[in-house]
């Protein structure tokens, strides 16, 4: 950390209404151009213990330890680079997935650099092994990590450029003024970034302090601003991984067992399928049988055609209640409370189902491998472990592995992982040629990543008024972290608070996510994982939608216990300021109380993660003639009609991001709770298609939604999952109090008659339609 | 191999293919036309929406050889062509596009060129109809967007409709 405080009563905070003056310490890159550099490690707030959202590898550093290292500073750093035609570029490295990264990181240079937005090019940067776990787009942390790195950089660049026309107008910086791209000093001379982009370059590599504008001066920051890519999106030009042209790098797909996980053995007719119209190669590899061809469509079709022998996956034979008595059976006691007239102890235990993360862009990869090295293009949260493990499976070393990460049509945990970069590298490797990879999107809902199926229990003592112990246990099939998050925690157990270094790292993100906001005497949470045969991961938000879920219900019932309102009883117990503010704002914007008709009802929830605070209040309608509307092949059942969620993220960098962000984890909340599962039928998940896993569509989004963002004097929090949890858990709160019973398993219509007829597993997928031009309009 | 010819934004192309791969491949995967994209090659989540004489389609469920010469496909690259010049916005797109610009609507995009198509499409299909878009006609499109922006959506296409 390269912050130097000149003020010595100041906090450590990059608070936006600081008092000290922050001076940091950047780099000069030598080159021909202005090439400016941070730290990575620099972080925008506090440095308190926050893993795995803030990685603290450089925080043991002091000036002096970075002087040092100055003379060799290439290895951590991020850079802006002022080019010669006046615009300013920046590699994030990161992923852009629909977040809004790149947006905000162009905002921030644009505002420390004062060059207009429109003149800033954030590219996604390649792996960087250097960058250790400094690579991984998650926790919502990118920009918590990132905002004052990014303007450090952006300072020593626009440093670099004063001093260079100070020397040029025979002036000095402090009466020059920069604005859109332009110095100008007090005679009315001006020239251009561009015009002294070279000359303000640096001969060699050194370090540079720097002070970091005002930001009361701030005139972009906080401004709602329309994302950079929208035009490219728009028009068709924003380019995803299966959109790249990479020589050579025909459409590859695979041929998958009829079990979850089963591997194939003998291929009975790999001859007759590449004799099929366009198909150039089949080969077997560990996870299937890939078909190369001219197109996808004959790629489908080879697929369909090939007789595979397989051997049966680790859950053949088995269903969703086989999983979960095995999760119920992995349940370890809980201490009893006592129930007496006195003292009541209210219990209720939850179930939540497999859920997919699938998005809409699905697993896909190109892969150009040679006997000496490899590069692969795909959407990746964690490019630096897809590095060393394809350089392991390859048998090639992790420098002679090149990995590019593309943008991607969505995440939502599932790029945390590179299933679909590997399976390119093996199929790549068995064909000797290069592959593009794509993933059916039967293939993405079955064998793709899941949210693990869970139980949740939650037991909640209350005697005279007051909350005396709030326990839940949590117990779930194995949430796969061995991307990333992993790594950071153990290589940072030593410094974390006491208690966690010993735990697990699951149960430490567990622990580090998973609060509970209230004041509710002793409270206790645990985790306990158990079954490690299913493909699993985050899933937006990761545990905090079950764990909000199941407490927030448990809370309404302590409240009505009480005879209370929710709103007034969280407010009450309410032990988290930020979480008070949000919640008498959401009161208010969204009418908590107005009267509601018999079969409607509101439901509050509230959040904290992230760095941040969020309350949602939804009005649900659970009315026959809102339930039981029919819809083709979808899924109707209760609707929310209004969704109105309040969130203190700290400094606002794009409200209009913001706002996004909001409404896209509304949609994910509801689905959670209403109408999205997995479900495992005989050793494999009947969904394969969009109209078999209900993820909200337009007939279930909120006609209604507003989002309010509150002011905020805190360091920028993350913004992309924040959202998820608060919506889950108000939307089951709502449906309790709207049909009287509190629901127990999520989502609500996960034991109802399958909405669909599951498509067959052998051919694994289903084939191309041929009668598209009925459905024109 | 059978030779296949048709009209593509406004320009005749012939592409020798077999008949039975859908059009959704000969755009992308032979004549390198990328806006429609793949997000479950059955029909139904809408992303490869595109207009075949003026009209919704998705050239996932549409072998080519049932494409006539005459047949225009207009996919997203296209799409600024199906109205005059004076009707294009400031980025010279069409309403629907400007409308979709002006609202911000897009996530990580990737099913949006098929959502602008659907919803030029709707447009055109309630007006011809003598009517205005309703929100039963919004609750009834069924392009999946994923990161769940479907208010923006809503609220462009009530904008988009004012603009056309």
């Amino acid at each position: 950390m390269t912050e130097i405080q000149e003020d010595i009563g100041t906090e450590p905070s990059a608070g936006r209404h600081s008092v000290g003056r922050r001076r940091f310490l950047g780099y000069l890159i030598g080159g021909t151009t202005v090439i400016a550099a941070a730290e990575l490690g620099l972080l925008s707030g506090q440095a308190a213990a926050k893993i795995p959202s803030a990685p603290q590898v450089f925080d043991a550093y002091d000036l002096s330890d970075l002087l040092t290292h100055a003379a060799q500073p290439t290895s951590n750093l991020i850079t802006v680079t002022v080019n010669e035609d006046g615009t300013a570029g920046f590699a994030l490295p990161r992923a852009e997935v629909g977040q809004g990264i790149t947006t905000a990181a162009a905002m921030i240079i644009a505002e420390e650099l004062d060059l207009p937005l429109s003149k800033i090019d954030v590219t996604l940067a390649p792996a960087r092994p250097e960058l250790v776990w400094n690579q991984i787009t998650g926790g919502s942390n990118t920009i918590h990590a990132m905002y004052t790195p990014i303007r450090v950089a952006a300072a020593v660049a626009k440093k670099a450029l004063l001093e260079a026309a100070a020397a040029q107008l025979d002036g000095v910086v402090d009466e020059l003024e920069t604005r859109d791209g332009v110095i100008t000093d007090a005679l009315g001379n001006s020239l251009t970034y561009g015009e002294l982009a070279a000359q303000a370059a640096s001969l060699d590599t050194k370090a540079v302090e720097v002070d970091l504008k005002d930001e009361a001066t701030f005139t972009l920051l906080g401004k709602p601003t329309n994302r950079i890519d929208a035009l490219d999106a728009v028009t068709g030009k924003k380019v995803y991984t299966t959109d790249l042209d990479v020589k050579g790098a025909l459409p590859t797909m695979i041929c998958r067992a009829p079990t979850l996980n089963g591997k194939p053995t003998k291929v009975l007719n790999a001859a007759e399928v590449k004799a099929m119209p366009g198909v150039t190669h089949v080969a077997m590899v560990p996870t299937g049988v890939a078909v190369r061809a001219r197109t996808f469509g004959q790629c489908i079709d080879g697929v369909r055609a090939l007789r595979v022998d397989w051997e049966d996956g680790p859950v053949a034979g088995e269903s969703d209640q086989d999983i979960l008595s095995g999760v119920k059976a992995a349940e370890l006691p809980m201490p009893s409370l006592p129930n007496t007239p006195l003292a009541k102890t209210i219990a209720y235990d939850f179930t939540f189902w497999f859920r997919s993360n699938s998005p809409m862009d699905t697993n896909s990869a190109i892969a150009d491998v040679r006997d000496d090295r490899a590069e692969i293009w795909s959407g990746l949260k964690n490019p630096i472990v897809t590095q060393q493990q394809i350089a392991l499976e390859l048998g090639l070393t992790p420098d002679k592995v090149k990995v590019n990460v593309m943008q991607a049509g969505g995440s939502f945990g599932r790029r945390l992982f590179f299933d679909g970069a590997m399976e390119a590298a093996q199929v790549s490797q068995a064909m000797g040629v290069p592959v593009k990879l794509m993933w059916h999107r039967a293939d993405d809902a079955r064998a793709g990543r899941a949210h693990p199926l869970a139980t949740s229990r939650v037991r909640a003592m209350h005697a005279a008024g007051e909350v005396l112990a709030f326990q839940q246990s949590h117990t779930a099939v194995e949430m796969d972290l061995r991307h990333g998050f992993g790594e950071i925690v153990t290589a940072l157990a030593a410094d974390l608070p006491a208690g966690l270094g010993n735990l697990g790292y699951a149960q430490t993100i567990f622990a580090l996510t998973s609060g509970i906001p209230y004041d509710f005497g002793v409270l206790t949470q645990t985790l306990n994982e158990t079954d490690t045969r299913f493909n699993t991961g985050a899933m937006r938000n990761v545990y905090s939608p079950d764990v909000r879920t199941a407490n927030e219900l448990v809370v309404d019932q302590l409240a009505k216990a009480m005879g209370k309102d929710p709103l007034a009883f969280r407010l009450e117990f309410c032990r988290n300021e930020r979480v008070r503010g949000v919640l008498k704002k959401a009161r208010e914007v969204a009418r908590w109380g107005r009267p509601m008709p018999a079969g409607t009802a509101q439901g509050i929830a509230v959040h904290t993660e992230y760095k941040g605070a969020s309350a949602c209040v939804v009005e649900i309608d659970c009315r026959p003639e809102t339930v039981g509307r029919h819809v083709r092949d979808g899924v109707t059942g209760p609707r929310v009609m209004k969704a109105t969620m309040v969130t203190d993220v700290g400094q606002v960098i794009n409200p209009r991001g913001v706002e996004a962000q909001m409404q896209g984890a509304i949609n994910d909340g509801i689905a959670m709770t209403l109408t999205s599962s997995l479900h495992l039928v005989d050793g494999h998940f009947e969904e394969a298609s969009w109209d078999n896993y209900f993820y909200t569509r337009q007939w279930n989004t909120p006609p209604e939604i507003e989002v309010v963002i509150m002011d905020s004097n805190e360091p920028p929090g993350g913004v992309g999952e924040a959202g998820v949890a608060p919506t889950a858990a108000a939307v089951a709160c709502a449906y309790a109090r709207a049909v009287g019973k509190v629901p127990t398993e999520f989502p609500i219509n996960h034991r109802d008659p399958l909405a669909f007829e599951p498509k067959p597993r052998t051919p694994p997928i289903p084939p191309s339609p041929t009668d598209g031009l009925r459905w024109t309009y | 191999m059978p030779e296949q010819t048709f009209i593509l934004n406004g320009e005749p192309v012939t592409v020798d293919v077999e008949d039975d791969v859908r059009v959704l491949w000969v755009l992308r995967d032979i004549l390198g036309v990328k806006g429609p994209k793949y997000g479950c090659g059955i029909n139904v989540c809408k992303a490869c929406t595109s207009h075949i004489n003026g009209k919704a389609f998705n050239p996932c469920a549409v072998p080519v050889g049932k494409l006539g010469a005459q047949d225009e496909i207009t996919t997203i690259e296209g799409l600024p062509g199906e109205v005059p010049e004076s009707k294009r916005g400031e980025h010279g797109l069409h309403p629907m596009q400007e409308s979709w610009l002006e609202n911000d609507v897009a996530q990580c995009g990737y099913c949006q060129p098929g959502q602008i198509m659907a919803a030029v499409a709707l447009v055109k299909k309630v007006r011809a109809e003598g009517r205005t878009i309703t929100d039963a006609d919004l609750d009834g499109i069924r392009n999946i967007c994923r990161c769940g922006t479907y208010t923006r959506i809503r609220e462009a296409i009530r904008d988009g409709e004012q603009r056309m």
